[in-house]
């Protein structure tokens, strides 16, 4: 409250006010939420579990929700280190379940996947329910979220593929977390007048006896970032250091030529989750669609079809899932973009 | 220009020999270049530095063209006014722009992009070269129908417009946003080549809006069982934090005004909540939604990610304060020196706990400091801008920047940051950062020990 009174006094001289009462007037402000409003709202779901809305569901379903839905970049088994690190990897051990601490932590050479990593089961799901699917957040169903964690957790042997998880059994998991014993919040990093865990002092002179370079980067390593010579002013002190870019970045006539990408479009309906525009990252770069398509008669029909209704084969294993939110005119805009018309 | 027998694949960057470049690039290059004439030419007549250069450039026996002749600018009418309704920097600023590091992610909705330091001045950061960090891209929220909500264990949870929250009483502060993560990539080994990619994700603006301890307070928070609050995002990530209580009542804003304007879209425009001296992703972009609670929420950004690996294995969960650093920005990584002679070292220094004390700059690889001159006002929490008087003498130097902040905390070097957190924290990396000077000039980064 101390704090509080202090605040108030520094907006009050910052306003040039002289009575503190007229000012608590802002009070009036705002309104009261409406149940409904925060049920709505109040998605989270904390480490004991607060905030799980009821439902069950075990990693057979899952396995099919995973999937249609998280496989595109997860891999199948949750093993991919494409896009994300990986969910999942073979580097839990039954003795960290049981001790509750993964031992593979230790060591450098291991992977860190994110069931390594989490002490609390409630971190996947709310996780999961708040933020995934990466083109269509919030979307899951309770049960839905149910058996996709239920999923996650079996390709990491926490549990059977036949378990029931729902909001008791959770309890029960949580015992199982691979690394719920492998957090501390022993650090100084937390409270503002925590103890520093690394102590120099402030020397002058002699403060070394040698100094040696123990890292620089290696020649071939250097122009990796491009032309640092493009990355500086032109005038001034110093100059950036000239780097040639080999095989650099020439616009292709396909693209440079084809009008504005409908941007708005594309990252309102999650297209931009596995396309970009130049180039693949998930899917086919748009220009590697263009360049297929364009000049083809009946291009924009057949690329409203693949939009609306997804596909697979053309460009590689990963399947495009249907994208049913985007309408038929939105698609018919996107597609005549990629067809050049 | 291209080698059919080189096993350099395409696509692969690689230095390029002088005969490579452009004209008009080896004639700047050779004309602004290391020469010892450039000394001269600072104290000698023009005639004598033209007789000693290399490459002569166009410089009449009178004096230099860009005084002789009218130059097009001085003889014609300019632009009128509101030509550019929203102004943009000269076309001649164009290379100083936010950039991805290559190989960091691969989607763009999850990355970084970078400020570019080495070309920044003072202390506050122009709000479009804000560094971006998103976790799940970043959208444009109308904020007609934003909405923002105090709930948990409080009395009576709130709904506040944006037309609520900017008549409230507002206070505008001057801050850094350091992202957990910055020099990350440089826990093991030198990795990267300028500061915009060591120190980038790294920001100071003034930012306007209400201390959330009123917010609180109108909400009736729970005082004896209230101990934390988490914060949460209207994006798709809904990204959230949880806050301790004595911050959030200490300086945490709710603050819309980012450097005179609205915050930009991608610093969490209509909305945001700034947890001062914390690491960035604690400041919740797009904030809708703040929650009074008992215990920490363990959310995926202060468990899966945004927790500190020690060499034990352990995880340190929570990890929040941006304990005191600094860099030289000028000379730094991937510059090259004009010439022998004066140069004005500058850099930023900072701390999450509050105000900077002292800078000492080192150009000998730590064995020797001075004091830097702390320039501009020392804020709490905020970037402080400081410079140092440093003659080249044509030889290598090792240039080192050593913060202490007001309590008495001295920012390490990499060996006793290692000794006691490894090389696999990821995050709060704040090594003393090493630059050194070749006798070419090229300033590149390394790290001593």
């Amino acid at each position: 409250m101390f704090r509080l009174v202090k605040v108030i006094a520094a907006v009050s001289l910052a306003l040039g006010a002289t009575n503190l009462q007229a000012n608590e007037a802002w009070k009036d402000l705002g309104r009261n939420a409406t149940e409904a409003e925060v049920a709505a709202w109040d998605i989270d779901i904390r480490p004991d579990f607060q905030g799980l809305k009821p439902g069950s569901g075990n990693a057979e379903i899952g396995e099919e929700i995973f999937l249609e839905k998280c496989a595109l970049c997860h891999g199948d088994f949750g093993e991919s280190n494409e896009y994300f690190a990986p969910l999942v990897l073979g580097n839990i051990t039954e003795e960290d379940i049981e001790t509750g601490r993964v031992a593979a932590l230790k060591d450098p050479t291991r992977v860190r996947t994110t069931l390594m990593k989490i002490n609390n089961l409630s971190t996947l799901m709310d996780f999961i329910n708040r933020a995934m699917p990466w083109n269509a957040p919030k979307t899951l169903t309770p049960d839905e979220l149910y058996s996709v964690t239920a999923y996650i957790l079996s390709l990491a042997y926490i549990i059977e593929p036949d378990f029931e998880l729902n909001q008791d059994t959770v309890h029960d998991v949580q015992q199982l977390m691979p690394n719920r014993n492998g957090m501390t919040w022993d650090h100084g990093l937390w409270k503002i007048d925590g103890k520093p865990d690394v102590v120099s002092k402030r020397c002058m002179k002699n403060c070394a006896d040698s100094v040696e370079v123990i890292s620089s980067l290696p020649d071939y390593a250097k122009p990796a970032h491009g032309n640092l010579y493009d990355q500086h002013r032109i005038f001034g002190p110093t100059r950036g250091v000239v780097y040639e870019v080999e095989g650099g970045e020439e616009p292709s006539e396909e693209v440079s030529a084809a009008s504005e990408p409908p941007m708005d479009l594309l990252a309102a309906n999650g297209c931009t989750g596995c396309h970009q525009v130049k180039g693949k990252l998930v899917g086919p770069g748009f220009d590697e669609v263009s360049a297929k398509y364009a000049g083809q008669a009946d291009a924009v029909e057949y690329l409203v079809g693949k939009i609306r209704n997804g596909g697979g084969g053309v460009w590689g294993g990963m399947p495009m899932p249907a994208m049913p939110q985007v309408s038929e005119e939105q698609a018919k805009i996107i597609a005549s973009w990629l067809a050049g018309k | 220009m291209k080698d059919k027998n080189s096993p350099t694949p395409t696509g692969v960057l690689r230095a390029a020999p002088e005969s490579f470049i452009e004209p008009e690039l080896v004639n700047a290059i050779n004309k602004e270049g290391i020469d010892d004439s450039r000394r001269g030419l600072l104290r000698n007549s023009f005639a004598a530095a033209v007789a000693a250069m290399a490459a002569p450039a166009a410089l009449a026996n009178d004096g230099e063209s860009e005084i002789l002749d009218l130059q097009p600018w001085s003889g014609m009418l300019g632009n009128g006014v509101a030509t550019n309704p929203y102004g943009q920097p000269s076309k001649y600023e164009s290379n100083i722009i936010r950039r991805r590091s290559p190989g960091l992610a691969a989607t763009s909705q999850a990355d970084v992009a970078f400020t570019p330091l080495q070309s920044m001045f003072g202390m506050i950061t122009a709000s479009g070269l804000h560094f971006e960090r998103h976790h799940q891209g970043w959208v444009d929220i109308d904020p007609r129908k934003h909405r923002f909500m105090i709930n948990g264990l409080v009395k009576n949870p709130k709904v506040f417009t944006m037309d609520d929250l900017m008549r409230m009483p507002s206070v505008s502060r001057i801050h850094f946003i350091e992202c957990g993560a910055n020099t990350a990539m440089e826990w093991g080994n030198s990795a990267v080549p300028t500061v915009q990619y060591t120190h980038g994700m790294l920001s100071c603006s003034e930012f306007t809006g209400v201390p959330l301890s009123l917010l609180l307070d109108m909400a009736g928070y729970d005082k004896k069982n209230g101990k934390y609050i988490m914060a949460e995002g209207a994006d798709g990530s809904g990204q959230n934090r949880t806050i301790d209580m004595d911050r959030a009542l200490d300086d945490v804003l709710v603050v819309y005004g980012q450097n005179g304007e609205m915050l930009r879209p991608e610093q969490g425009y209509p909305l945001r909540i700034l947890v001062p001296g914390c690491q960035g992703v604690s400041s919740i972009k797009y904030l809708r939604r703040v929650e009074v609670g008992d215990m920490r929420w363990s959310a995926k950004d202060e468990s899966s990610g945004y927790a500190d690996l020690m060499p034990d294995g352990m995880m340190r969960q929570y990890t929040s304060i941006q304990e005191a650093k600094s860099v030289i920005t000028s000379p730094s990584g991937g510059q090259k020196l004009l010439s022998k002679g004066y140069y004005n070292i500058s850099g930023l220094a900072w701390s999450g706990r509050g105000k900077i004390a002292k800078v000492d700059v080192s150009v000998d690889g730590g064995r020797t400091w001075k004091e830097a001159r702390v320039d501009g006002p020392v804020l709490s929490k905020a970037l402080t801008r400081f410079n140092f008087d440093w003659v080249w003498d044509g030889k290598p130097a090792l240039l080192q920047s050593r913060v202490t902040d007001e309590t008495g905390y001295v920012q390490p070097q990499y060996n006793a940051l290692r000794e006691v957190r490894g090389t696999r924290g990821i995050y709060h990396n704040n090594a003393i950062q090493t630059w050194r000077v070749l006798e070419s000039g090229e300033v590149e980064n390394v790290q001593v020990g």
